[in-house]
């Protein structure tokens, strides 16, 4: 769990700092050049396998730890407190995973399939990947559908960072409080980046 | 301290043995003392069944100065009641006010099998230390108790670990019903001291395979077992316990 | 019937040695074929159920907690003495020896009690080993803290939980051997009898307190490790579940019951708040180190303590022991709080406690620490923060004790505290070996009678649990079972076995049937009253013949009228401490009997006819210097014998604490 989500957590820096090349208000083209380049160049389409499998592995690995820490209290309390001991984020990884897992499958239908599509399946498209991002954040409801998905993924990313060190052994009285700062700054930072993609375009400050 | 008395309405878990079915019974109980400890509120509430003819609510107690590890309740909703670093013998009737309806449960866990009502077996905490909680050194093996200076800081984080009185609250407590904190304060004691050296990776592999085996969850860091940990054991020995296990998985060569 | 006590010929400091040189052995081979029951798992059940389960015995474990860890050695917290001499304060082992002999009121045997000090030192060395997080200092090495009736530095300890730590590692070493398939564990199992074959104890029957049914144990010897009686009083700093049973019922089947009435009161618990109490909680003596005990100088003095100024308060302890002040041992502290309290000095909303001040020593560690960082000019309220946070560090957990069943902070406003039972050094008569009157039955720890005499020095109490199991039990039971290496296991299906099995669910069965009207708590607090009035601090005969008659009336109401829930085949709490409750209204009856047969004053034992001009406690060594080992006699009651007492090297005295 820990591992795969660290390794995801890498990910999410390179796909926000790339992303984040529509800002630079260039009609798109910078990031269309990176676009391109990630999606051609062989090194990181191999590296793309690698992406899925510590995605489907992650996921794997949450379905499996849901289904035994399940049996392992069969009978539940009648009255249970939990928030006078956890945060309910900390206690809801499994639903913001699947809320995430929703948001994902959305996520590539629009922007993945499409390009995979045109690399393999020879379907030609005429419109570069930032075109297409400004068709789809200009429908209301899927720029809200995204800013959902980023805040299940900020909790998520929230109770995730740290909580990565942790299980890989790492608590320490000086460094563990730098690495909760971390953890909070990254995802606030990637959060906030993810978040005002949909919104700034679906408002046409990007150009 | 200002006493007052108080009446209560309680809802307790009654089961009659481990292959019946239980459920919620309701009491009343009145004129309680808020200087009572819990379970003197319970003892007052058995008096109360026997004289009516009833079965008397059967829970696990014994030294009642919160360190034997032996009661265990799940009152209102949280392990050990509503105080922190707390026991429910030591749980005083001045955390409640009159009028109170209080729900108690027993420990909920497929490792801590309900004996009666609120009594239930944690023969599986002890399993876990048989498959390695302990240094091996028999009985007139010792060398001098000072050959072996211990770095103060590890000799008190050590005892610090060793504090759990082994209830089982953490499982109680834990969503997912699990023991880490239980194994990670054994673990981090004994791999703190110069003294468990020896048995180092044996001991964290054995007592994690039997963890996994009398069929304790795993930990997700939600950390509510150390909120609820009567003696504040920290989750800090659950860090130790991974990195204890994973360099011990990396290393052995069976 | 002669009492032989066994002990070995020859110089006091070479008995143990001598012992150990010349006792018979059992081959390994020999060893896998003896069966060994140990009942109790607290430190002398669990340090001697691992020990023997090392050299190689098949041993059955038995505890009616859930788990062995539980044992009620684990509340223990002040701490453990050895003679280490680690702090070169002049602390030896025959220092030792002459503390205890000496704080035991010159009632102890002298060479058990030298063994003890002889091993004291082994036990660390183990403790250490097996991972017992003791407290250390910077240099990495043990730390030591002095403890009452000693003037040298010998107590080890782990915070306020040193029985806690002893416990877990006697636990973990019981575990191991459980694990290699050396010990079987029976856990919530109680003993109900023991098995006797051709007058050998042969094994037990005991009760399985989940379904209620009872089983035979076969063992070529039989161990109790079962810890002491102090619940008769019904208010005792004894956990709920400690109880007389297993002792009392070897007692019927022959083991002679040494000094019952020696008691120890303890003189740091938390006063009684109520009729609800349920159970007493002690505050470890250690808190008498630093804290100073004190009531107003004023009858009935209502002010709040803090506004009683120094000069209008009587620091009693200081005052009549000015040689050792607060730290004098046990008895000698609770007889003097319970003096001022029954002269209407006492304080609190009972008027029955005594203040423990910290004031004084916060300040006191505020200003060494204020001088350590070069604060000379810290001003009070910066010295007391400095301060107390050295306490926190020495006495925290016993301090947030105190907070959460009081309600008040300890650091603010004195400690109100008052004596309560807490051990018994009385139990089994034991002989040098540790064996009863009944041959192959053993008492370990604090069930049988023998090192502490008539008062136990603070921290003994573990040093004396472990000793036993780990170092004593080892050798002296080889001695006997080297002679028995050619008994076959005998078959649970012997007669004996029947019989006493029988007897047990007979008895049950009566119980139950009784369906009288009262219950069975409501017994126990009306004898607990009856001992703590009149068999309790201080003790005179009219008192005891009452309490005689009272007790024997109480046992028949008990036998008529007791109101047990519940069937006897399932798992019922109600129908274990009836039982319990049975043996302790005899028990009760005995020590009675035993502290009206000692006219004398000695230790815990406190009888108002033999006291100084100025009240102090006053032996009668011409008289009384003997161990009282009672005979059980059904229903004729109890035949004295008496085993006499030799001093050869701590010549009694009138002990001075002044």
């Amino acid at each position: 769990m820990a591992m795969t989500g660290i390794f995801l957590i890498l990910f999410l820096i390179v796909h926000a700092g790339i992303n984040a090349c529509i800002f630079l208000n260039d009609n798109g083209e910078t990031f269309n050049q990176m676009a391109h380049f990630m999606s051609h160049n062989w090194i990181l389409r191999f590296l793309e396998v690698g992406l899925f499998a510590g995605l489907i592995l992650h996921i794997f690995q949450g379905l499996s730890l849901w289904s035994q820490n399940n049996k392992a209290r069969p009978v539940q309390y009648h009255f249970s407190q939990p928030s006078k001991n956890s945060k309910w984020y900390s206690r809801s990884m499994g639903i913001l995973g699947t809320l995430l897992l929703l948001f994902l499958i959305m996520h590539l239908s629009h922007f993945y399939v499409g390009t995979k599509m045109e690399l393999y399946g020879g379907v030609h498209h005429d419109e570069t990947l930032f075109e297409e991002m400004k068709e789809v954040f200009s429908n209301l409801w899927i720029v809200i559908l995204y800013v959902v998905g980023v805040i299940a993924l900020f909790w998520h990313l929230y109770h995730g960072f740290q909580s990565a060190f942790q299980t890989l052994g790492i608590n320490h009285k000086r460094y563990t409080p730098l690495i909760k700062i971390i953890g909070i700054g990254y995802a606030v930072i990637i959060c906030v980046l993810f978040a005002l993609m949909p919104i700034s375009m679906y408002l046409g400050c990007i150009k | 301290m200002e006493h007052y008395h108080m009446n209560l309405t309680l809802k307790v878990w009654r089961q009659k043995n481990n292959k019946s079915k239980g459920k919620l019974e309701t009491y009343q109980v009145s004129n309680i003392s808020s200087e009572m400890s819990f379970l003197e509120m319970i003892d007052v509430l058995n008096e109360q069944l026997i004289t009516e003819d009833k079965d008397p609510i059967a829970f696990d107690h014994d030294c009642r100065e919160g360190i034997c590890g032996m009661c265990s309740m799940y009152i209102n909703g949280q392990a050990h009641g509503p105080w922190q670093q707390n026991t429910t013998c030591q749980l005083h009737m001045r955390a409640f006010k009159d009028g109170d309806t209080i729900v108690v449960e027993p420990w909920r866990s497929t490792a801590f099998p309900v004996v009666k009502d609120l009594v239930v077996d944690r023969s599986s905490f002890d399993r876990i230390i048989q498959a390695g909680g302990f240094i091996s050194v028999n009985t007139g093996n010792a060398v001098d108790a000072n050959a072996l200076p211990i770095d103060k800081k590890d000799a008190d984080d050590a005892f610090m670990a060793a504090a759990c009185i082994g209830c089982g609250a953490c499982v109680a407590t834990c969503k997912n019903g699990s023991a880490m904190l239980f194994v990670g304060a054994k673990v981090s004691q004994l791999a703190l001291l110069p003294q468990g050296e020896p048995e180092r990776e044996s001991r964290v592999l054995n007592m994690v395979a039997q963890m996994d085996k009398e069929g304790f969850g795993n930990c997700t860091n939600t950390y509510a077992c150390e909120a609820e940990c009567p003696k504040g054991i920290s989750v800090a020995n659950i860090a130790r316990l991974n990195s204890e296990f994973l360099k011990a998985g990396l290393s052995t060569e069976d | 019937m002669v009492l032989d006590s066994k002990i070995p010929h020859g110089e006091m400091d070479k008995k143990w040695s001598d012992y150990k040189g010349h006792v018979q052995l059992v081959n390994p081979a020999n060893k896998r074929k003896l069966e060994v029951i140990v009942v109790g798992t607290g430190l002398a059940g669990a340090s001697a159920a691992a020990s023997l389960g090392e050299l190689g015995y098949k041993v059955k474990a038995f505890c009616f907690q859930d788990s062995p860890r539980r044992a009620h050695s684990i509340a223990a917290q002040g701490g453990i003495n050895a003679a280490k001499n680690y702090q070169n304060d002049g602390d030896s082992v025959f220092r030792l020896f002459y503390d205890t002999v000496k704080g035991g009121d010159y009632r102890a045997r002298e060479a058990n009690v030298h063994r003890l000090a002889e091993v004291s030192t082994s036990i660390i060395d183990q403790c250490v080993a097996q991972g017992v997080p003791f407290a250390r200092e910077y240099g990495g090495l043990l730390s030591n803290r002095s403890f009452g009736g000693t003037q040298v530095q010998r107590t080890f300890y782990a915070a306020g939980q040193t029985g806690q730590q002893l416990l877990l590692g006697a636990y973990s070493a019981l575990e191991r051997q459980v694990a290699l398939g050396n010990v079987k564990m029976y856990s919530r199992h109680e003993m109900l009898d023991v098995v006797k074959i051709d007058g050998k104890a042969r094994g037990i029957i005991a009760r399985n307190l989940i379904d209620g049914t009872t089983e035979r144990h076969f063992g070529h010897a039989v161990l109790l490790c079962t810890g002491g009686y102090g619940n008769v009083f019904y208010l005792s700093t004894n956990a709920m579940g400690s109880n007389v049973t297993a002792a009392w019922k070897a007692h019927k089947q022959g083991a002679f019951f040494g000094n019952p009435c020696f008691t120890q009161i303890h003189p740091t618990c938390i006063p009684v708040s109520g009729d609800h109490q349920s159970k007493l909680t002690l505050m470890s003596e250690s808190l008498r180190n630093d804290g100073r005990i004190w009531v107003p100088k004023q009858k009935g003095d209502n002010r709040k303590p803090q506004d009683i100024p120094e000069e209008e308060r009587d620091y009693y302890l200081e005052r009549r022991y000015p040689a050792f002040g607060n730290l004098v041992p046990r008895d000698v502290a609770s007889r003097a709080a319970k003096e001022r309290c029954d002269e209407g000095y006492g304080v609190g909303t009972t008027k029955m406690a005594v203040y423990l001040d910290y004031k004084d020593a916060i300040v006191r560690y505020g200003k060494i620490e204020a001088g350590k960082t070069g604060l000379e000019n810290a001003d009070h309220a910066a010295i007391v923060a400095l301060g107390k946070a050295v306490v926190q560090e020495k006495y925290g957990n016993l301090f947030e004790m105190y907070e959460k069943i009081t309600g008040e902070n300890p650091y603010e406003t004195p400690m109100r505290i008052y004596p309560a039972v807490h051990y018994t050094m009385g139990g089994l008569w034991v002989d040098y070996e540790l064996q009863t009157t009944v041959k192959g039955l053993y008492a370990l720890g604090e069930a049988n009678f023998s090192d502490h005499g008539a008062n136990r020095l603070g921290a003994s109490a573990l040093m004396q649990g472990l000793a036993d199991g780990y170092f004593v039990i080892p050798y002296t039971l080889g001695n006997y079972l080297a002679e028995e290496i050619r008994t076959a296991s005998i078959s649970t299906d012997h007669e004996a076995f029947v019989l006493a099995e029988k007897a047990v669910n007979d008895r049950l069965s009566t119980l139950k049937n009784i369906n009288g009207k009262q219950t069975v708590e409501s017994f126990h607090k009306r004898l607990g009253k009856i001992m703590w009035d009149k068999c309790g601090m201080a003790r005179n005969e009219a008192g005891l013949k009452t309490a005689i008659a009272e007790i024997q009336a109480l046992k028949k109401e008990f036998w008529s009228d007791v109101k047990i829930p519940g069937e006897v085949n399932e798992f019922n709490t109600e129908l274990d401490k009836a039982g319990r409750v049975a043996d302790f209204i005899e028990l009760g009856e005995l020590m009675c009997f035993d502290a009206l047969n000692r006219n004398e004053s000695c230790g815990g034992h406190f009888r108002e006819e033999s006291q100084t001009e100025d009240g102090e406690a006053k032996r009668d060594d011409q008289n009384y210097a003997y161990v009282a080992a009672w005979e059980n006699k059904g229903d004729n009651g109890w035949e004295l014998h008496k085993e006499s007492l030799n001093f050869e090297i701590v010549k009694p005295t009138q002990r001075s604490y002044k």
